[in-house]
C-alpha cells in the first residue's frame, strides 16, 4: 500500500494509524480513542459495511482525528466513505487520484444527515424558500 | 404525484451519467465483469439465464401516465414488447442489450423514473398500498411517507452495505393490501388521541425462514419517523449477521434476540440517534403531501350513480356487471371508484404487459383517473380514481386489450415469480405451473370465492408462496422439479404463514393436487366461508386426506 488518499483535510497520510479496528469490533467499548490522531477501521471485504456504523460513531462521539478506511476499497465507496465521516483511505488497490476526485464531485446533493455536514435536501428546500420569503 | 425538483432531478441524471462511464470502460474492456458486476447490479442490471434483466424501481407502486407510457416505450425499443410487474411493486425486462442500458435509463430519468437501488444488500424500493389516497378507510395517506423514505434511503452512506437486501413497506389502512407484516420494516399509520403516527413492524419476511414481524413500537411519533428507521438500519447494519447469506435478513437478528431485546437496542440507539437532526422537518412533510393533495374530484353526491353492488359469486349477469361486480372497489369519494385491472388472463403469464397494453393504461389512466395507476403486489395495475359513471367506457378499452377478466381474489389470480424460465436462482419453472392451476380452477373460481394462489421457483419465495393460502414452491430434487404444497398463508391483515402439507410433487401432480384441495374445500365449508378460513376452522386433515389419500401421511 501506498500514501493513503486524503479525502479531507483531517487525514494524516505520513502518520500509522495508532489502532486498527475490525468491523466486528464495538467503537462504543474502545476507550480513550480521543487521544487517538490516526484510527483505522478495517475493510477485509468491501461488501462489509459494518466499518460505515463505526465511522459515524466514532465522528458522533467528537472524534476529530483522522479515520482512515482501510482494506479491500474501490473508488465505488469514495462517497459513501465520506459521508460516514471518513478522512482517508488505505485501499489494498491503490485509487487512481483523478478517478477518486471525479467520484467525490459527482453528486451534487445528498437526501440525508450524516457525518460529514453535507446539508441535506430537505434543509436546502426549506432555507431556499425561507430566503425567498 | 410526486414531482422532482431541481435536486432529485440533478441526482438521478448524475446516477446516469456515472453509470455510462461504467458501461463504456466495461464495454471497452478497462473494466472487467468482477468489477462492472456490483456497478451494474447498483443501478438494477442482472445478468439472468439467456440475458441482461433490467428492474426498475416504481416508487411505491405509483405511475403517471407519462411513466406507464414510457414503460411501454421501454418495453417496445429495448425490450421484446413487454414487461413484467412484480411482486415488489416494480417492473422487470428480461431481454435488455447490456450496450443500450445507459440510454435505457437516461429514457427513464426523463420521466423521473430508475433504477436506483433495485438490487443490492441496500434498502429497496418502498412498497406501500395501490390504493392509497382512495380507499375510504384510510387514516392518512402512506404515500408522503413512503416518498419520504425513499428520499432518505437513496444513497445512504452508511447502509448501503448491510448484510441483506432491506424492504420497508407504509400502509395508511387497518385493512393490509401490501403484505406489511412479511417486510423487513412494516410501518402502519395509526391515530392515537387524535396524533398521528406509526405501529412499527420488524423482522418480517418470506424466503427460506419465514416470520410474520413482530411489533417493536406501538405508537412512533411522526416527528421521530426517520431516525427510529435510522436506529432499527444501524442497529442491524451492526449486529445483522454476516457469516450466512441464509441468515443475514434483519428477521433472523430479530428472532435470535428476541423482539424485547431486538427492541431494547433499537431504543437506546435512538435515544441517541434522534439528537442528530436526522429527522426531516414538518415544513418538508407538508412539501410532500402537497403533492399528493386529492385530485379535483366532482362532487357527485352518495347516491350517483348507486354504490356498486356487492361482490357477487355468480355467473348470472352480463360481463360488464361481472367485472364490475369483481374488479371495482368502493372509493373514499361518493360518485368515484377505484378499479382494479387484471394481469392475470388465464394462458398468460401472471404480471406480464405489452407495450400496447401499457400504453392503453396510460391513457385510460390520463382521461378516467386523474393520470394515476398503480402496482399491486399481486402482479396487477389499479386506476385509483375513476367516476363511476366512466366504468364502461374504461371496461370497453380494457376489453379491446384484453385486460377484462374478471378475477381479482379468485383462483386464477394465481402470484408467480418468473422461476426457471427467466431466474438463475431458480429450481423450477413456477410460470407453467400457474398457468396449468389457472387453467384449471378458472371455470368453477367465482364458486370458490377469494382464493390465492402463489407460485414461487425455488425457497427465496418471490412468488409469495409463504402467504398463499394455496402457496407452490418449486425446489430441485436430484436434478428433477418438484413441486411442494403449503396451505393457510395469508399477506393480508391476518398474516400466517402457510405450511408444508406433505410429500411434494411432479407437475401434473401438483396441479391436480390444487384441483382436489378445492374440492375438498368446496364439501366442507360453510356457507360464505373462505378457503383460508375453512382451512383454518378443520386443520389440515381432510385436505391432506383428499390429496395423499388413507392414512394420511404423519
Amino acid at each position: 500500500m501506498g500514501e493513503p488518499f486524503a479525502i479531507d483535510a483531517r487525514a494524516l497520510g505520513d502518520l500509522e494509524p495508532d489502532v486498527v479496528i475490525g468491523p466486528e469490533e464495538d467503537v462504543r467499548g474502545h476507550a480513550a480513542l480521543g487521544n487517538h490522531r490516526v484510527i483505522g477501521l478495517a475493510f477485509p471485504k468491501w461488501r462489509d459495511g459494518r466499518a460505515y456504523s463505526s465511522a459515524r460513531i466514532l465522528r458522533e462521539r467528537g472524534f476529530a482525528g483522522d479515520i482512515r478506511a482501510i482494506g479491500d476499497l474501490t473508488v465505488d465507496q469514495l462517497v459513501f466513505l465520506k459521508r460516514a465521516g471518513f478522512s482517508s483511505v488505505a485501499a489494498e488497490r491503490p485509487l487512481d487520484a483523478a478517478v477518486a476526485a471525479a467520484a467525490l464531485a459527482r453528486f451534487p446533493f445528498v437526501y440525508q444527515r450524516a457525518a460529514d455536514g453535507a446539508l441535506p435536501a430537505w434543509a436546502l428546500r426549506h432555507a431556499q424558500a425561507e430566503a425567498a420569503e | 404525484m410526486y414531482q422532482y425538483d431541481e435536486i432529485d432531478q440533478a441526482l438521478v441524471d448524475a446516477r446516469v451519467d456515472e453509470y455510462r462511464d461504467q458501461l463504456s470502460r466495461r464495454l471497452a474492456g478497462a473494466l472487467d465483469e468482477d468489477h462492472f458486476k456490483p456497478l451494474r447490479l447498483k443501478n438494477g442490471l442482472y445478468l439472468q439465464l439467456h440475458a441482461y434483466m433490467l428492474r426498475v424501481a416504481i416508487p411505491y407502486g405509483t405511475l403517471s401516465g407519462a411513466q406507464m407510457r414510457m414503460l411501454g416505450h421501454v418495453a417496445r425499443k429495448y425490450d421484446r414488447g413487454y414487461g413484467h410487474f412484480t411482486t415488489r411493486q416494480n417492473i422487470q425486462y428480461n431481454w435488455i442489450r447490456l450496450e443500450e442500458s445507459a440510454d435505457l435509463l437516461a429514457s427513464l430519468a426523463t420521466v423521473e423514473m430508475h433504477a436506483i437501488q433495485t438490487s443490492g444488500n441496500c434498502i429497496r424500493n418502498i412498497s406501500s398500498d395501490q390504493y392509497a389516497g382512495a380507499a375510504a378507510d384510510e387514516v392518512d395517506d402512506p404515500r408522503p411517507w413512503a416518498e419520504l423514505l425513499r428520499q432518505w434511503s437513496s444513497f445512504h452512506p452508511e447502509f448501503s452495505y448491510l448484510p441483506r437486501k432491506f424492504k420497508i413497506c407504509v400502509i395508511g389502512s387497518e385493512t393490509d393490501r401490501a403484505a406489511m407484516k412479511l417486510h423487513d420494516i412494516g410501518l402502519q399509520l395509526v391515530r392515537r388521541d387524535g396524533e398521528l403516527g406509526f405501529r412499527v413492524f420488524v423482522g418480517g419476511g418470506m424466503g427460506r425462514t419465514p416470520f410474520v414481524a413482530p411489533v417493536i413500537r406501538d405508537f412512533l411519533p411522526t416527528a421521530e419517523f426517520l431516525s427510529y428507521c435510522e436506529a432499527i438500519l444501524r442497529v442491524y447494519n451492526r449486529y445483522g449477521r454476516r457469516d450466512n447469506i441464509y441468515k443475514a435478513r434483519i428477521k433472523i437478528l430479530v428472532h435470535e434476540l428476541g423482539a424485547a431485546e431486538f427492541t431494547r437496542q433499537v431504543e437506546a440507539e435512538h435515544a441517541h440517534v434522534k439528537t442528530l437532526g436526522i429527522d426531516a422537518p414538518e415544513a418538508e412533510i407538508e412539501r410532500i403531501r402537497g403533492f399528493f393533495a386529492a385530485p379535483a374530484f366532482e362532487v357527485l353526491g352518495e347516491d350517483y350513480p348507486p354504490p356498486a353492488p356487492p361482490v357477487s359469486t355468480s355467473r348470472e349477469g352480463g360481463e360488464f356487471e361481472l367485472w364490475v361486480a369483481r374488479q371495482v372497489a368502493v372509493h373514499k369519494v361518493p360518485g368515484y371508484r377505484i378499479v382494479n385491472i387484471s394481469l392475470k388472463p388465464v394462458g398468460q403469464i401472471p404480471g406480464d404487459a405489452s407495450a400496447g397494453q401499457m400504453e392503453a393504461i396510460a391513457e385510460l389512466a390520463e382521461r378516467f383517473s386523474f393520470d394515476e395507476v398503480r402496482v399491486t403486489h399481486a402482479q396487477n395495475l389499479v386506476l385509483p380514481h375513476v367516476k363511476a359513471s366512466d366504468l364502461p367506457a374504461v371496461w370497453a378499452k380494457l376489453v379491446e386489450i384484453g385486460l377484462a377478466d374478471a378475477n381479482l381474489d379468485l383462483a386464477s389470480d394465481v402470484i408467480a415469480c418468473p422461476g426457471l424460465d427467466y431466474c438463475t436462482l431458480a429450481n423450477a419453472r413456477s410460470i407453467p405451473v400457474a398457468q396449468r392451476i389457472a387453467a384449471l380452477l378458472q371455470p368453477k373460481e367465482a364458486e370458490l370465492g377469494e382464493l390465492k394462489v402463489k407460485v414461487s421457483g425455488c425457497i427465496n419465495g418471490c412468488g409469495h408462496h409463504h402467504a398463499g393460502h394455496i402457496g407452490v414452491l418449486g425446489v430441485d430434487r436430484k436434478g428433477t422439479e418438484n413441486y411442494q404444497l403449503l396451505l393457510g398463508g395469508s399477506g393480508a391483515e391476518d398474516t400466517s404463514l402457510a405450511q408444508i402439507l406433505g410429500p411434494g410433487f411432479d407437475e401434473t401432480g401438483i396441479v391436480n393436487a390444487v384441483g382436489k384441495l378445492t374440492e375438498t374445500y368446496l364439501s366442507v365449508r360453510t356457507d360464505g366461508e373462505r378457503f383460508l378460513d375453512t382451512y383454518r376452522r378443520v386443520g389440515a386433515a381432510p385436505f391432506k386426506a383428499a390429496v395423499y389419500g388413507e392414512p394420511v401421511y404423519g
